[in-house]
């Protein structure tokens, strides 16, 4: 029998799409989106299942695909994923579901689970359904700080079983990090507003400019709401503390990302102002460094790098996001390391020194260490920093009982709750700088943990 | 949305706005700012809350006019709205370990000092205030601290009122003579408030300085408004504004404020014609 390999979506073209902000991949058509579905062997065991961190039905949505229901697999998907067409753009499958498809190693590759999911999604999204409103009302009041993939997920699964829920977003825009970080060209602000459309038709009430721990506190909405959710997400940019990173040019990537999605600095006739940089050098290499790499470009910079100490094997990116990068012309300077950033007022270029792969450190990876007298100069009129970032340090400024981590994420238990009764957390804001996927886990997980309690409670 | 109930222009180039900001000024407190964004396409631009009232649930704004954003709110009148406007952000000032201050304020600097005056007074504590200028025409608040202050010292650069010279010029005077204060607040111009630190170094006076970096979200999350004070990284929305001014890289900041002013320029002249 002939096994048929993994079908791939259809894309832009790298030289076109490399200088304009439209979304890159284009997914399946109908066509390739049945014989891709037809691939999956529906194992009752459903191994894929273990690597969704919420849970996500596989193989029963694939199953509505190939029944040529795209609607029903939107359905299924949407029972414990409340943001499915995100999901199926930006989730690292090859880590997760489809790192354990039995197709995988001999059987022509991993069924491409989030290519199929985006095609349930979207349809869906086509089609105006709307969600399936509660059927009864719960007296269940519940506030959720910060509308990134965290708290929407929370508010999602509240808001489906009835809870009365009201997200709180300190941008004017809601979102978090799918609006402010996650570039157009990866997922169109139009599909995150279409979501939060969907989250709205549940009831769900966003309340945006309004800063916890600022314009509340947090104590006034215990007072309000039964439950609070933390999802506050990442907070201040991590710097590399070397000279010269103060200087006009150097970006942090949340600010040029911010600049460029949130207040699209992008568009010519922007009032948000952006330098746009004519060689680039991006350090770091996660989908936040990518998607830096590939904004500058799309700016019209001629030459982007990307700068990272460790090795191609150690880049913690999704491999789509770096395989895209290259197809676009990003060069990547692996295990090489900024010691500098050069110039007087504005960026001239970057110091490099070259690094090499010593013992493995902490977390496995093998630690890149500096080779002695290896430094050079790499010219450039731009710097964007994207090495992580630091917890916002805001709500628990304003809620001193909040106990947090050395690093300063919230310290929660296994049922995410913190050390301040009926105040859970999840996301960024507990994990550090971690993916879309898991923020969505954490706060569908802290929801399920309020609804049991109120079952309990009646 | 927020409504413009009040608008007043209490000097050249400066416009005085009083809005609707019920859920801000809460738990405002003087020292802290806002951000708002004229329009659905605005950019996010930080303002010092200059007065509040919590009764009636409005905030007051001192806009110098300076760019694109300024412009367009000083198009702006009573009744009119403005997009949104999120806070209050940043820490309250905390003068609360000194009894006697000097306040010093250059130009849109008085919208940080002038609800200090107000505080300090409230909490029985000895204020003077030295009010810089270059011209008279500038000079704006002089009748509300004088309600507040024991001394109103002014000061313009052509001697249209006051003295003529800078503000330095007095505080040296002052300190020659023999004047002490436990704390010196100084918000103005970046150059002015470095002199004032340069001068009051030398006597060992403590002095404090609001940095008004340009940020975005202004909650602690992009960077742009970061800047070196003592050696180290300090973030102006979170870690401020108000800062040790003998510790401030004001080189630094002065650099970092002039960023945009390319961009600056071509805007501007758009909504000029």
């Amino acid at each position: 029998m002939k096994i048929v390999e993994r079908q791939r979506v259809n894309e832009q073209d790298s030289v076109i799409r490399s200088k304009n902000f439209e979304e890159v991949s284009l997914g399946f058509d109908e066509e390739t989106m049945l014989i891709e579905a037809e691939r999956c062997l529906g194992c009752k065991t459903a191994p894929c299942e273990k690597g969704c961190p919420v849970g996500v039905k596989i193989p029963d949505f694939i199953k509505a695909l190939k029944d040529g229901d795209p609607l029903k697999a939107n359905e299924i998907i949407k029972e414990t994923n409340s943001l499915p067409a995100v999901c199926g753009r930006v989730c690292p499958q090859e880590i997760q579901c489809e790192q354990l498809c039995v197709r995988k190693n001999k059987l022509g590759g991993s069924v491409a689970i989030g290519a199929l999911e985006r095609y349930a999604a979207d349809a869906a999204l086509k089609a105006n359904v709307k969600p399936v409103k509660p059927t009864k009302k719960l007296d269940l009041k519940v506030a959720v700080v910060g509308s990134g993939p965290a708290g929407l997920s929370c508010a999602g699964e509240l808001a489906m079983n009835g809870a009365q829920v009201t997200v709180f977003e300190a941008f004017h825009k809601a979102g978090g990090v799918l609006v402010y970080g996650i570039p157009e060209f990866r997922l169109p602000k139009s599909i995150v507003e279409k979501e939060i459309d969907s989250l709205k038709e549940l009831g769900v009430k966003f309340k945006l400019n309004t800063v916890i721990g600022k314009t509340f506190y947090l104590e006034e909405l215990l007072d309000e709401y039964d439950y609070v959710f933390i999802g506050s997400g990442a907070g201040l940019p991590v710097f590399m503390n070397i000279k010269g990173e103060n200087l006009n040019g150097v970006y942090s990537a949340n600010e040029f990302l911010t600049r460029v999605n949130l207040m699209k600095a992008y568009k010519e006739d922007s009032v948000t102002p952006i330098q746009r940089g004519n060689v680039v050098a991006v350090v770091g290499a996660g989908n936040v460094a990518m998607d830096a790499a590939r904004t500058a470009l799309r700016l019209g910079a001629q030459k982007v790098y990307i700068v990272y100490r460790r090795s191609r094997q150690e880049m913690p990116a999704r491999e789509d996001e770096i395989e895209h990068a290259e197809q676009e012309g990003i060069e990547f300077r692996l295990l090489t390391n900024p010691v500098e950033i050069l110039g007087k007022e504005k960026v001239e270029g970057i110091r490099c020194i070259k690094m090499e792969l010593g013992e493995p450190d902490q977390s496995g990876r093998r630690r890149p260490v500096p080779i002695q007298g290896s430094e050079y100069d790499l010219p450039c009129d731009q710097v964007i920093m994207s090495i992580g970032t630091s917890p916002n340090p805001l709500i628990k400024n304003s809620a001193k009982e909040l106990k947090t981590s050395k690093w300063g994420t919230l310290e929660v238990d296994d049922n995410l709750l913190t050390s301040i009764d009926r105040v859970y957390a999840g996301g960024d804001a507990v994990t550090g700088s971690a993916t879309v996927i898991l923020a969505m886990g954490a706060g569908r997980k802290a929801a399920r943990h309020m609804l049991q309690k109120y079952a309990e409670r009646e | 949305m927020n409504k413009i109930l009040k608008k007043r222009k209490p000097a050249d180039n400066v416009v005085e706005l009083t809005l609707e900001a019920k859920d801000v000024v809460r738990n405002a407190q003087a020292g802290q700012f806002i951000i708002l964004r004229v329009d659905e396409e605005g950019e996010r631009v930080p303002f010092t809350i200059c007065d509040y009232d919590k009764q009636n649930g409005s905030l007051t704004l001192l806009i110098q006019i300076v760019g694109y954003t300024t412009e367009r709110l000083a198009q702006l009148n009573e009744g009119d709205y403005i997009h949104d406007l999120v806070g209050p952000l940043g820490n309250p000032t905390d003068l609360s370990h000194a009894d006697s201050i000097l306040l010093v304020g250059g130009g849109i600097g008085t919208a940080v000092i002038y609800p200090q005056s107000k505080q300090l007074k409230a909490q029985g504590k000895t204020v003077d205030v030295i009010l810089g200028a270059r011209d008279k025409s500038l000079l704006m608040y002089e009748d509300e601290f004088r309600k507040n202050c024991g001394n109103v010292y002014i000061m313009t650069d052509n001697g249209s009122k006051g003295e003529k010279g800078f503000v330095t010029d007095k505080l040296k005077q002052l300190i020659e003579k023999g004047q002490r204060y436990d704390v010196v607040f100084a918000v103005g111009p970046l150059v002015m408030m470095k002199a004032v630190c340069d001068v009051t170094r030398d006597y060992g006076i403590e002095t404090i300085v609001s940095m008004n970096s340009i940020m975005v979200d202004g909650t602690g999350m992009c960077g742009c408004c970061r800047l070196t004070v003592d050696g180290k990284t300090k973030y102006a929305c979170v870690d401020g504004p108000e800062f040790d001014g003998h510790k401030v890289d004001f080189a630094e900041a002065l650099a970092r404020s002039r960023i945009y002013v390319e961009q600056e320029k071509k805007h501007r002249c758009r909504i000029r014609g």
